[in-house]
């Protein structure tokens, strides 16, 4: 099959590419943009390693085709820090150890900041709510739980 | 037996003291921002100019002879540059590494015959990982189909074409072995009560969300290669994958690169690389093969322990536990890697923290059509761990008495130590009662044994469980040999080294040489530094040597890191602290022992002023050596070497009566748990967890604790939730993460509790025990034994895991 022209803005930056109708998003923000921050773990869309923010909405990589992306805008690991300072978020996960291979960790923080962006002052409860999707081997969780809500704190202006 | 006149004399320099400030401080981690910035650099994004993909196709038997591979259609199409079989791979390379003695062969793409669905049957390499995928399904195999094995029992009786190797005889017996540590039938003898039990401890993994992988490149001109890969034991035995490819040690360089998690599974990684390797020099291209889930699941090598117990525990009506006796059936799967290594490892602590006097195992390990084992955050003493607990539960049941009792009553006490067990481990140190008294304490023990009463009033059902575990960490490979068969390797050595060099503006660089896959070896080496040349951690940077520049090292596994790169670092900077010392007390006309270092400066001992920064004596040591004097050892610059070797170890006694001092650095812990059961739909809630472990002095406590819940979380999954299942034709049963399950923060407590004693050990630098596996060790026992608490009227057993809600459903039913 022929390949298509799509246009994405990727972390503020607008990129025109051809993909293979079939390219998965993930292979396309890791291979043809070089973007290699979001990480792929299982390739069927359980562990959430791989999830980015497209326009705003948590979204398996893994499980979208890059054609279908033409028009959106996408937020990876790497468009988190701003000017080299890393987002509340990021310093939160840094302060309460909230990760230790990093791996899960790319999907972890577009998770949560869609949790954030969406309830600044999430419960326990909506914090593990919003996390169900994704999985982590290292931390046993508790501590991504409380980076998550030292962020939320950081973000109302009390942390 | 070993005597106490037996065990070495300590090395250890550097002793815990209270004015420490970066040993025992939970600084941030260094690793941190890059990882956290989407930075760090795994294995799939290693990428090389003209780079080409691996996709394998994988064997659908369980066990089948390779007729016919047609792989033409495969071959013409577009894109694909080999497709490469299993008796051309033949051609290629040799067998796989193995400590196996006999070995049991194992070729990176299977020759003749297939012995597990998932074995490599053919690779294709292309342009695109799509198109080697799409080429895979172009290969037309046949096959004959051979007898399947899949239960352990049976494979002991197998014959004839059920025999996976049969040139290693007519038996899917790989090896058999029983010994006797100390008198077990004298201490039968005495046993008023034998308590005797089944268990069956199931075939989970690591399953880290990265999957193994490699870049390799082959350099025809120097005939060279270089393969970057997520492995660990490159400086340690990186030669063993040169020989597989037919090159001598130096021909190939293993450049690390971070590990995205590994709990034991990517030890010593060698089918990949091998692959990509291999491939690499057919085709004269850089190769990536990076496994896909299914490749990781269903041939790895690293599913964990499959085991069947036949326990028995003999003790006295008082309660005292006299003796131990077990009879071990263990499925290895298709072949056998590291031989039966997890046993040893499992006998570094198989008599728990309490004072059984003799103990007998009797091993027999089997071949059978599934993947085959390799490590998994406990290596098998995870098993033991639970088949002691739970037998001393049972005692406790038999005798009427309290589950804790029965424990405190049995525990070797604080004076008693260092204490050789009858295996000849010794356990270097240690407070048991206090672990207990702490984790007892933490929960409020009385309290929840009032809440359960109460809430069973209310028609709900709560237990507490409380399970101890023993906790060894630094592995060495002493004990490993006294299994085999035939006489093969015996090594005795295993340490880890750093290279530490500081440079003319007095920062310093610290090389190691084993990776990153998880942990935090980058924090350690530049706390315990810093501890060391009251240096400012910024001051410090870490980095990674290949095996071209790396010096030995055998890397994290086993709860080894922290010690062993504290030992190498505490080696390096004293040989640092020495030069300097020298090069000031020159400059400065004092004696080196009038002079002492001090933030980042050495001085005159009462004489602050008198000083010299780091900065300045280095400047000197690297630009003014003809103001230093002659002396040999103050060449210019100022860097240091250290190769650190195991703390403490002996060698296995030759007539196989005991193993020697092998796991000796003994950590320990205390879970205490609580849980309300839903007897309707099986499901369990843990309602409270507090953990309390002693490992020693600790060098980072946010960093062990993290280690002690993930562990935690890991063994909920082991309890719950994990088990690699196959069929009756060898099927596996859950190759994909929907099947596989692991626990969710779902699945995870919300209330738990992690606390520490610290029992210093008095053979490694600052007292520092590993504690890398103790939380997976340690909650197993605790949770069952809570839930059989929660049903107490039911008088349920559950000697066998993972407990899922339909198998506890039954037990509550029947």
């Amino acid at each position: 099959m022929d390949n298509v022209s799509i246009s994405v803005k990727v972390n503020g930056r607008q990129y025109e590419r051809e993909v293979e109708p079939r390219k998965l998003l993930s292979d396309f923000l890791r291979h043809d943009l070089g973007l290699t921050g979001t990480h792929v773990g299982c390739e069927h869309g359980i562990c959430g390693a791989c999830t980015i923010l497209l326009d705003g909405k948590s979204v398996r990589s893994c499980l979208t085709f890059a054609v279908v992306t033409n028009g959106a805008e996408i937020k990876t690991i790497e468009g988190h820090a701003a000017n080299g300072k890393m987002s509340p978020l990021q310093e939160a996960f840094w302060e309460n150890h909230g990760l230790q291979c990093g791996y899960c960790t790319p999907g972890m923080l577009a998770t949560a900041q869609e949790l954030l962006d969406a309830n600044p002052n999430p419960t326990v409860g909506e914090v593990r709510e919003a996390l169900s999707g994704n999985l982590c081997r290292c931390t046993g969780y508790q501590t991504i739980v409380d980076s998550i809500l030292a962020a939320a704190e950081t973000i109302r202006g009390e942390g | 037996m070993v005597l106490k006149a037996h065990i070495p004399e300590s090395r250890q320099t550097t002793k815990p003291h209270s004015d420490m400030k970066w040993v025992g401080n939970s600084m941030k981690r260094v690793e941190d921002p890059r990882l956290l910035q989407g930075k760090g650099i795994y294995i799939d994004d290693i990428s090389l100019p003209g780079m080409a993909h691996v996709a394998v196709l994988r064997s659908p038997h369980a066990h089948a002879r390779i007729i016919k591979i047609d792989k033409s259609k495969a071959e013409a199409l577009s894109g694909v540059i080999l497709v490469v079989t299993g008796a051309e791979a033949l051609e290629q390379v040799g067998a796989l590494p193995t400590w196996s003695s006999p070995p049991v062969p194992q070729h990176v793409i299977a020759a003749d015959r297939v012995r597990h669905v998932g074995e490599a049957v053919v690779a294709v390499l292309a342009e695109s990982r799509y198109i080697a995928e799409d080429a895979c399904d172009l290969v037309e195999v046949e096959y004959d189909p051979l007898p399947v094995v899949v239960d352990m029992e049976e494979a002991i009786h197998s014959k004839g074409d059920a025999v996976l190797h049969p040139e290693r005889g007519d038996t899917n017996v790989a090896l058999a072995r029983a010994y006797q540590f100390g008198p077990v039938d004298e201490d039968f003898a005495k046993a008023d009560l034998v308590i005797e039990k089944k268990f069956r401890w199931p075939r989970s993994g690591g399953q880290p969300l990265e999957t193994v992988g490699a870049v390799a490149e082959y350099h025809g001109a120097t005939d060279k290669f270089t393969v970057h890969a997520n492995t660990s034991m490159y400086n340690y035995c990186g030669w063993m994958i040169a020989q597989t490819l037919g090159v001598e040690g130096h021909k190939l360089n293993i450049k690390p690169v971070l590990a995205g998690g590994s709990f034991g599974s990517k030890m010593f990684v060698h089918k990949v690389p091998i692959m990509a390797a291999m491939l690499a020099r057919m085709a004269g291209c850089p190769v990536k093969f990076i496994e896909d889930r299914v490749d990781n699941t269903t041939s790895c090598d690293n599913h964990g322990s499959d085991r069947v117990y036949y326990a028995k525990l003999a003790l006295k009506n008082d309660g005292t536990l006299l003796s131990l006796k077990t009879k071990i059936i263990d499925d290895y799967g298709a072949y056998l890697q590291f031989g039966v290594g997890q046993h040893g490892n499992a006998l570094s602590q198989c008599i728990g923290p309490y004072q059984i006097n003799s103990v007998e195992v009797d091993l027999t390990a089997v071949l059978t059509n599934k993947c085959q084992q390799g490590a998994y955050r406990g290596f098998g003493s995870e098993v033991a761990n639970f088949v002691v607990e739970r037998l001393v539960d049972a005692a406790a049941d038999k005798l009427g008495r309290d589950r804790l009792d029965i424990r405190k009553q049995n525990f070797i006490q604080p004076d008693q130590f260092p204490y050789l067990i009858p295996t000849g481990n010794m356990y270097d140190s240690g407070n048991y009662q206090a672990v207990l008294e702490k984790a007892l304490n933490k929960i409020d023990i009385d309290d929840w044994r009032k809440k359960k009463v109460e809430m069973r009033k209310q028609g709900k059902y709560i237990g507490i469980g409380v399970a101890t575990c023993q906790e060894r960490s630094v592995f060495s490979s002493t004990e490993f040999w006294m299994w085999n068969l035939e006489e093969g390797v015996e090594w005795s050595s295993s340490p880890d080294s750093v290279s530490i060099k500081i440079d003319p503006t007095g920062k310093a660089m610290v090389t190691l040489n084993s990776p990153f896959w998880g942990n935090s070896p980058e924090t350690v080496a530049t706390q315990v530094l810093a501890e060391q040349l009251s240096l400012d951690p910024k001051d410090i940077e870490v980095c990674y040597a290949d095996t071209d520049q790396g010096l030995d090292s055998v890397g994290p596994g086993g709860s080894r890191f922290t010690v062993m790169i504290t030992g190498a670092v505490v080696g390096a900077a004293t040989k640092l602290r020495e030069k300097m010392f020298k090069i000031a007390g020159h400059l400065m006309e004092a004696s080196v022992n009038d002079l002492e270092l001090v933030d980042g400066a050495v001085q005159v001992k009462g004489v602050p002023d008198k000083r010299m920064t780091i900065a300045e004596i280095s400047d000197q040591a690297h630009y003014y050596r003809l103001s230093l004097p002659a002396d040999l050892d103050l060449t210019s610059g100022l860097d240091a070497t250290y190769i650190y070797d195991h703390p403490v170890t002996t060698f296995p006694d030759k007539d196989g009566k005991h193993m020697g001092i092998f796991y000796p650095i003994m950590g320990h812990s205390c879970h205490v748990v609580a849980v309300e059961v839903d007897i309707e739909t099986g499901k369990v809630d843990v309602l409270k967890f507090v953990a309390v472990h002693d490992c020693g002095t600790i060098v980072n406590p946010k960093t062990l604790d993290g280690h002690i819940r993930g562990g935690i979380v890991n063994g909920i999954g082991s309890t719950f939730l994990e088990q690699f299942s196959y069929d009756e034709n060898g099927q596996p049963q859950n190759v994909l993460l929907t099947d596989y399950l692991h626990p969710s923060i779902m699945e995870s407590p919300v209330d738990m509790e992690v606390d520490h004693v610290e029992t210093p050990s008095p053979f490694t630098e600052y007292g520092v025990k590993g504690g890398g596996e103790g939380g997976r060790m340690g909650s197993p026992p605790a949770l069952v034994s809570a839930i059989e608490d929660a049903l107490s009227e039911f008088d349920i057993s559950i000697d066998f895991l993972p407990i899922t809600p339909m198998r506890l459903r039954e037990l509550i039913r029947n």
